[in-house]
């Protein structure tokens, strides 16, 4: 799936990274916990997080994760957009909460396609 | 060769830029040219201990030994040390306050992930004293 048809299917707002919206993904994670992303997800994926500070960012560059979505309409500061914008990471925010920006992504085929 | 070598202060009172030195070192190890799946395991194992360094124990430092074969980071504390490690090796145990699990840390799950993506781990802790965990990643 293209990023631009995760935004679109988020109805998300760009916040950095407008220019890289043809970007492939293929793998998603929804999470709130930075231990957890740091232990268990494959690299690559998309963040989905409620969590908003600067390490969010950090851990994204950590596990070569390209795009971070902050879900129920959170707006990041300055401060962590002008971090992500340094570390060259997609950012972008969507009204929905994080179980519902999962399962829509989900729906629409990102992640559940080799499902072991 | 001669291994390359760098050193960094980890500042304990400032969680907004813990991890900045795994950051420095991700970028150095790119620019050396390492592959992806090396940077990446040194990557996150240097991050978790310099969050664990940050969260339990007031910053320290870092040294970085780069060799073509491998990849070498020393993390020295003084915090409070580890009284029984071999809890703290298993996931799930932490001892961290609500104020780190609401920043998203706290989990119980740095030092076993650090010892997943490490080819050795050895950590060296005495209750009052400090913490130094020795870390070699083989490229
Ligand atoms: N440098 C250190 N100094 C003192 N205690 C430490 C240090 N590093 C780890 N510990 C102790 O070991 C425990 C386990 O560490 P570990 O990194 O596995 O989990 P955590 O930091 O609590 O949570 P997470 O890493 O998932 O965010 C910590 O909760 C803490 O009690
Ligand atoms: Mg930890």
């Amino acid at each position: 799936m293209k990023l631009s048809d995760v935004k679109e299917i988020l109805n998300a707002e760009i916040l950095t990274g407008e220019e890289l919206m043809d970007k492939e993904v293929y793998s998603a994670c929804g999470c709130d916990l930075m231990s957890d992303v740091l232990a268990f997800v494959k690299d690559r994926a998309l963040l989905l997080t409620g969590l908003m500070n600067p390490q969010v960012v950090r851990t994204a560059e950590m596990m070569d994760i390209e795009t971070i979505i902050f879900v129920r309409g959170k707006r990041p500061d300055d401060s962590i957009l002008g971090m992500a914008k340094m570390k060259d990471i997609i950012i972008m925010r969507t009204e929905y909460p994080l179980y519902i920006a999962a399962g829509k992504l989900y729906e629409k085929g990102l992640g559940n396609k080799d499902r072991k | 060769m001669e291994p390359m070598k760098y050193h960094f202060e980890v500042k304990g009172d400032d969680f907004s830029v813990a991890g900045e030195n795994s950051s420095k070192v991700k970028k150095i190890l790119r620019q050396l040219g390492f592959d992806p799946e090396t940077i990446r395991r040194v990557a996150i194992a240097m991050y978790e201990a310099e969050i664990n360094m940050v969260i339990h124990a007031e910053g320290g430092y870092i040294d970085a030994e780069i060799s073509p074969d491998k990849v070498k980071i020393v993390l020295q504390d003084k915090g409070p040390g580890i009284p029984d490690i071999e809890k703290a090796m298993q996931e799930g145990y932490s001892t961290a306050t609500n104020s780190v699990r609401e920043l998203g840390f706290g989990a119980g799950m740095g030092l076993p992930n650090i010892k997943k993506y490490s080819d050795d781990l050895v950590i060296n802790t005495v209750v009052g004293e400090g913490t130094r965990l020795e870390i070699t990643v083989n490229v």
